[in-house]
């Protein structure tokens, strides 16, 4: 069971090949609403100290019954369905901070997720992590669903230096939002952690002026 | 300019603009726990970087840990590794820490308030979404992601964006057998679980300000089960006395000033507000698998009309329950009380109370387990180990527990578990299990009678 889940991984890639600025892919639809984190990866996979490896445990109560075998039902275990961007339905990530979630959804393979809209501390976890949220309406969505229920194969193209997604045999460019600056941290695959602290002089003179009552 | 009580807050802590929307925001206070730091404590060691500000952390071992037998050797060996991997990065870092079997260990959002370390108008994060529960101090504290504990950990700040504002009213006096656990399901039933998302909340009204601080904070600890970003109240003179108690101060009318000056203007705009009734309020109970599907205690589950979603027809397979059913004598199988929403003194008291004398019913498991060593001495102090045990619950030592099915505490497939924790997520208390959450008060009378019960009717019958 578990070698047939490797197919659908891709390889993994070093801290520096995350960045990225466009993605051609098909894409793999779960139209749930309210995905929590603790279906994304539950609290027993949680215990390793390190950031790898949590793939395996993507959606692992839904991907396997609970004697271990596999639920030919639940669409990662549908042949039909591969690809780098997952499609999820209203308020993705909802639930506990885990960011193994994020972890877990890109060690899998994934590099975007589109929704209509994300629950925050998902969202920056994912940021932090070159997974890209991406929000788009809850017309747009269901467009995108049913595209991919007509074709499985339908091909996604996203430009994030343009903002823009657009797919096979649609006629309009979909547009969307990210700030600036992780849009800028996502394409240059730049460290958030780095940067703070190549501003820990500013931060400390800050601090030594600011009273903690 | 008039500000909200959040916006007075926040500009005291941004260092500096980054873009249109993402600041560096200071914060006061980091708590830390097993579970989300270790991979940051490994990124500081790769990049070969000092903590910045030891002093504003704090650690305790919490998610892990057994609640029986806690002076032995952790069983499971992952567990096991990551409690003590919080123990050796504390020490190489120097972080001060309440490991298992400190006098000062518990559920990380039980013991900050506790050791006087949450206190008014700070800023305060933690790997943890219930960090909201801070909050209740008048306090901006959210949740936050490895990623985001690791930029804490170098540099004292993390960079976030300005959410939105809501202002959630509660007017009135709650009635009887109704509590803040109640107030807090109700709104997220009315809101949806994703209904504050993008939001800070402030509460505000009567009824939240005649609430105890305990209290409160069962209040802003589920703000997150609605997506808000956290959730704040106003200080008072509840909040002054409690850290006062807490938190000895040679310069506390300093301190005092400051906590004060810490209220929304009159006028000021949110983007969104809300207004409810506490009369309006009864007792609460879940039905499904998000915190937001939850229904008054005598109250039946929506029509097919209403929940038709594949979601929601999945929870309530998942569940066992059907369309329109009556949730009132659903035979139950376990009872928790624990968890950061409601594992303190008072509601320990409350259950205690409420079970004097009388015995759980014999289909029933129910454990207590107490927020903290602390909130355990308390509870024998005051003799209510005696009052649970002698009624058939087990009282346990201090975690995270069966909130959410990652150390020994589980709950097994299909069974119904009334519980007082945050979330009723599908296996989040174990694969399979179902979970129920509810008021302290409302657990206690479900355990008394194996089923569940409307706790209004037995106080009538007192």
């Amino acid at each position: 069971m578990r070698s047939q889940w490797k197919n659908y991984r891709r390889k993994k890639r070093n801290r520096d090949s995350m960045k990225f600025t466009q993605i051609k892919s098909t894409a793999v639809p779960l139209p749930m609403e309210d995905i929590d984190t603790d279906q994304i990866i539950p609290a027993r996979f949680l215990k390793s100290t390190s950031r790898e490896g949590f793939g395996e445990n993507l959606f692992r109560d839904w991907r396997y019954h609970t004697e271990n075998t596999q639920n030919p039902d639940f669409i990662l275990n549908n042949e039909n369905f591969s690809g780098s961007i997952l499609v999820a339905g209203k308020n993705f990530g909802c639930g506990s901070s885990r960011e193994h979630a994020a972890w877990a959804i890109k060690d899998y393979g994934f590099d975007v997720v589109i929704s209509s809209f994300f629950a925050d501390i998902f969202k920056n976890n994912a940021l932090n992590n070159q997974l890209l949220p991406l929000t788009v309406s809850p017309y747009v969505l269901d467009q995108i669903f049913n595209a991919i229920e007509e074709n499985t194969q339908t091909s996604f193209e996203i430009n994030l230096e343009e903002q823009t997604l657009k797919w096979q045999n649609s006629s309009d460019i979909i547009t969307f939002e990210i700030d600036p600056f992780k849009k800028h941290c996502i394409i240059n695959g730049m460290d958030t952690i780095d940067f703070l602290i190549s501003k820990r002089d500013a931060i400390k003179t800050f601090e030594n002026e600011h009273v903690v009552y | 300019m008039t500000k909200t009580l959040f916006d007075k807050i926040w500009e005291r802590h941004v260092v500096e603009n980054i873009d249109d929307k993402q600041v560096i925001l200071y914060i006061d206070q980091h708590y830390i726990h097993e579970v989300t730091s270790p991979q940051a404590f490994d990124g500081l060691r790769k990049r070969k970087v000092k903590l910045f500000n030891k002093a504003r952390t704090l650690a305790t071992a919490d998610h892990n840990v057994p609640t029986k037998d806690q002076h032995l050797p952790i069983k499971d060996p992952l567990s096991r590794k990551q409690v003590e991997m919080l123990s050796t990065n504390c020490r190489e870092f120097e972080v001060e820490l309440f490991g298992l079997n400190d006098p000062n260990q518990g559920i990380v959002h039980v013991i900050g308030p506790e050791q006087g370390k949450t206190r008014p108008g700070m800023t305060i994060v933690c790997g943890d979404s219930h960090t909201s529960t801070h909050g209740a101090f008048g306090c901006i504290a959210f949740g936050i992601g490895t990623s985001e504990v690791e930029q804490v950990l170098a540099s004292q700040c993390v960079i976030q964006s300005k959410p939105k504002q809501m202002r959630i009213n509660v007017e009135g006096e709650l009635s009887p057998g109704v509590t803040a656990k109640d107030i807090i399901l109700y709104i997220i039933a009315k809101l949806g679980v994703g209904g504050a998302t993008g939001h800070f909340v402030e509460y505000a009204g009567e009824t939240i300000e005649s609430l105890s601080m305990e209290a409160r904070m069962t209040i802003c600890n589920m703000s997150i089960e609605m997506g808000a970003r956290g959730g704040l109240i106003a200080p008072d003179k509840h909040t002054l006395a409690y850290v006062k108690s807490k938190f000895p101060n040679e310069n506390w009318e300093e301190s005092e000033k400051y906590y004060n000056s810490l209220f929304t203007d009159d006028d000021a705009r949110f983007d969104v507000e809300y207004n409810f009734m506490a009369k309006d309020i009864a007792p609460m109970i879940t039905y499904g698998t998000n915190p937001g599907m939850g229904i008054k205690i005598d109250g039946t589950v929506p029509t097919k009309e209403k929940l038709s979603s594949a979601s929601s027809m999945q929870a309530l397979e998942y569940m066992g329950l059907v369309h329109e059913q009556k949730i009132i004598d659903l035979p139950i199988d376990y009872v928790f009380i624990g968890s950061c929403t409601n594992s303190r003194i008072e509601d320990l008291r409350q259950v205690a109370k409420y079970v004097q004398g009388k015995k759980i019913a014999s289909n029933v498991k129910a454990i207590v387990v107490p927020g903290s060593h602390k909130v355990s001495e308390q509870a024998k102090e005051e003799g209510l180990d005696l009052i649970l045990e002698n009624a058939g619950f087990e009282l346990r030592g201090p975690g995270c527990s069966a909130c959410l099915g990652m150390n020994e505490d589980k709950i097994p497939s299909g069974k119904y578990c009334v519980s007082t924790s945050n979330r009723n997520f599908e296996g989040r208390q174990g694969p399979g299990a179902r979970t129920l959450l509810a008021s302290p008060l409302t657990a206690a009378a479900c355990a008394l009678n194996g089923k569940i019960t409307d706790v209004r009717k037995e106080i009538e019958t007192v």
